[in-house]
């Protein structure tokens, strides 16, 4: 991995953030040959106000619905301009792409625009104070679900993403840094629309101690609430922790995930049930198609 | 009727053009780089004809079929922002999809050029032409042209790159639906020389680069903040006064390109509105867009009838030519504007900013709005003529203004 940093210490993020210790690995991968577009969101205010930024790649910030869009515009203004070798990537939080940016990534992923686009999942509107979005779990209390929980599992954006046909997509995890190293460093060399999902516990929002960051995403994928994989042209390979974990065959309950955490304080045993089934179904269907295992 | 040169340059060319044709012969002899466009009637056959262009070869641009008009604008604030001359085209419901990001270009001061097909918004449904769409995003930052005809409209596509490049404020190029967009009329078409001696290559002053890492756009404070380096850089505010400041200062600027294009191709786009007989007028009829050459029909029949009319077609609404129009109607009794867009509540809003402009001069007309031709109701020149009739009768009583604008229509 490489020494140069492009993320500069003393940014704004909040103490125990996955998204700035994800961001510095991805951007490392990236080594510099990268220009970038983030809309609304945790990013942004990682970046800082102007007149300072702590990062040191060139990026254009954009609004909420347009961060696809606006690395189709990267793309066909560095090709028009005849300049390669360079990754566009799209960086944005799961509000803007689950939500509000799911249509222009859907069009530019049928397009195949030639970029790389990085959804940080911290399962919510963080940088409004926790409001629910499409991918925040069921029982979780947030901003806008503030007493009874989310009444609605998340959607899953990556298997939304896959049906598109694009030629790589891939899940990782802060609390895997290698892992997620890896994954951006193969995708900066596949041409086509690259997708990646990245899991980004977030202290303040889901109510754990900021210094449980790397335990609770650790958790995460030891219950299997995500599995690391990875799709090139439609083959399914397990990763890092979750191809260990599969090999073993133990899945730990997703209780001991669910129990660490503030936001599910209100969650009822009926929702554990059904959360846990939908793991397990999911964790088979994914088993069967995995072709290392 | 489609008419495609197959000719990568040639000689300038008289051209049956419709008016949608027009402004895709613009952009390609513009030169565009990145085109992104979706379509909407009648906006539709501007970009299938770029397309086409793109396909032929005949333009090496990059042609992005968006999903919609949000990305549309999307893709080319971005492609601008790496150093790419952008194209995109839209009417009504598209005009009103792309809001946020006409905001977006103009604050991020970048030159992209929009053709605005003139079109009603709904509800309820209309196709059919007004001018609701462009005037609804007339604080949006963005310049606005209007052509009167086909001509125009190829003319004011090449100029408004010129204009957007150096000034680095987005310019709007609106022509009215159907009645331009889709009504052929012989258009002078300049060469590719000629247009690449007048509009030289797009010369970016914000790209993206990995070796000059910069952040675009940031989140400003209220307050202007210190750098790294210790040095006091503008707020929020001072960036949008910079933004006001380019547009006041972008009417010269329009001025001067519009002369440059008239000293090379023969027709001067020197004035900000265009005059007819306001010389000796003291009646003026006051229109925008195509609605202005039926004016002058109407001025015709008032002549014979021994009235000294005038007619200002006004051409270009942002910036809004204040002085000029002050000096245009400095004489005049009685100025009837017709509108074909309302603002709900108060009145057409070119008369507003008429209205505006000749508070505190010394001009003393009686000042009457009507508002016409929303969604595609035709306006015939007898109308107008009836109206500054109508008019002429309440120049007796000597009320200057009246609260609200009258309707020519069946209520």
């Amino acid at each position: 991995m490489p020494d140069q940093e492009y993320m500069m210490p003393g940014n704004r993020t909040c103490p125990g953030c996955a998204l700035s210790l994800a961001y510095r690995h991805i951007l490392k991968a990236l080594e510099g040959q990268v220009i970038e577009t983030v809309p609304a969101s945790c990013l942004t205010v990682l970046h800082g106000m102007y007149p300072v930024t702590s990062v040191a790649i060139p990026c254009v910030n954009t609004p909420f619905a347009s961060t696809a869009a606006s690395a189709t515009g990267l793309v066909a203004g560095l090709k028009a301009l005849g300049k390669e070798g360079i990754t566009v990537l799209a960086i944005a939080g799961d509000g803007g792409t689950h939500d509000i940016g799911i249509q222009a990534l859907s069009a530019a992923a049928e397009r195949q625009t030639d970029f790389l686009y990085i959804c940080y999942d911290n399962e919510g509107y963080m940088n409004t104070g926790n409001q629910r979005s499409g991918s925040t779990p069921l029982g979780a209390i947030s901003g806008t679900t503030p007493i009874l929980g989310k009444q609605q599992n998340q959607k899953d954006i990556t298997a939304i993403m896959e049906a598109h046909g694009i030629p790589y997509v891939a899940t990782a995890n802060a609390s895997y840094p290698l892992d997620l190293y890896e994954k951006v460093r193969k995708a900066k060399t596949i041409r086509g629309t690259r997708f990646m999902h990245v899991f980004t516990p977030c202290s303040p929002g889901w109510l754990f101690p900021f210094t449980d960051t790397i335990r609770i995403g650790k958790l995460a994928v030891e219950t299997g609430w995500v599995i690391l994989y990875e799709v090139e042209d439609g083959i399914l390979r397990f990763t890092s922790a979750s191809e260990t974990i599969a090999r073993k065959g133990n899945l730990k309950p997703l209780r001991e995930y669910l129990t660490e955490q503030g936001r599910f304080k209100n969650i009822t045993e009926e929702q554990i049930n059904e959360l846990q089934g939908w793991i397990n179904t999911r964790w088979k269907r994914y088993l069967d198609r995995a072709v290392n295992l | 009727m489609i008419f495609v040169s197959r000719k990568k340059t040639g000689k300038a060319s008289t051209r049956i053009l419709d008016g949608n044709h027009a402004a895709a012969q613009g952009a390609k002899l513009s030169r565009v780089q990145v085109i992104a466009a979706y379509p909407i009637t009648p906006q539709s056959p501007v970009t299938e004809t770029l397309s086409e262009f793109v396909e032929r070869g005949e333009l090496g641009a990059q042609y992005i079929a968006v999903e919609s008009e949000h990305s549309a604008l999307a893709v080319c604030t971005s492609a601008s922002m790496v150093g790419a001359r952008t194209f995109t085209a839209t009417s009504a419901h598209g005009l009103a999809y792309m809001h946020e990001m006409l905001h977006w270009a103009a604050g991020a001061r970048l030159p992209v050029v929009l053709a605005c097909v003139n079109r009603a918004i709904g509800a309820p449904w209309s196709v059919l032409n007004d001018q609701q769409d462009s005037i609804s995003q007339r604080d949006t930052g963005w310049i606005q042209i209007y052509a009167r005809n086909n001509q125009e409209i190829v003319d004011s596509v090449i100029q408004a790159y010129k204009v957007a490049e150096s000034v680095y404020v987005p310019v709007m190029v609106c022509y009215d639906g159907f009645v331009l967009s889709h009504t052929e009329m012989p258009v002078r078409l300049p060469s590719q020389e000629e247009v690449d001696r007048f509009l030289p290559p797009y010369k970016p002053h914000t790209i993206l680069d990995p070796s000059n890492p910069k952040n675009y756009n940031l989140v400003t404070l209220a307050n202007p903040r210190v750098n790294a380096e210790g040095v006091l850089c503008h707020g929020y505010m001072e960036l949008r006064y910079l933004l006001q400041e380019a547009l006041q200062n972008s009417r010269e600027r329009i001025a001067v390109v519009g002369r440059e294009f008239g000293e090379l191709f023969g027709r001067s786009y020197a004035n900000m509105f265009w005059e007819d007989r306001l010389d000796d007028a003291d009646i003026v009829i006051v229109a925008m867009g195509s609605l202005a050459m039926e004016a002058i029909v109407a001025a015709d029949m008032l002549r014979e009838a021994g009235h000294k009319v005038g007619v200002l077609g006004l051409r270009v609404f942002r910036p809004f030519p204040k002085s000029d129009v002050v000096r245009a109607l400095g004489k005049a009794r009685l100025v009837v504007v017709f509108d074909k867009n309302i603002s709900y509540g108060i009145e057409g809003a070119t008369c507003s900013e008429i209205k505006s402009a000749l508070y505190g001069s010394s001009a003393r007309a009686v000042i009457r709005n009507f508002i016409v031709g929303l969604g595609g109701r035709d306006v015939k020149a007898r109308e107008l003529v009836d109206a500054v009739n109508k008019s002429l009768v309440s120049l007796k009583e000597g009320v200057l203004n009246k609260e609200y604008p009258e309707w020519i229509c069946a209520i």
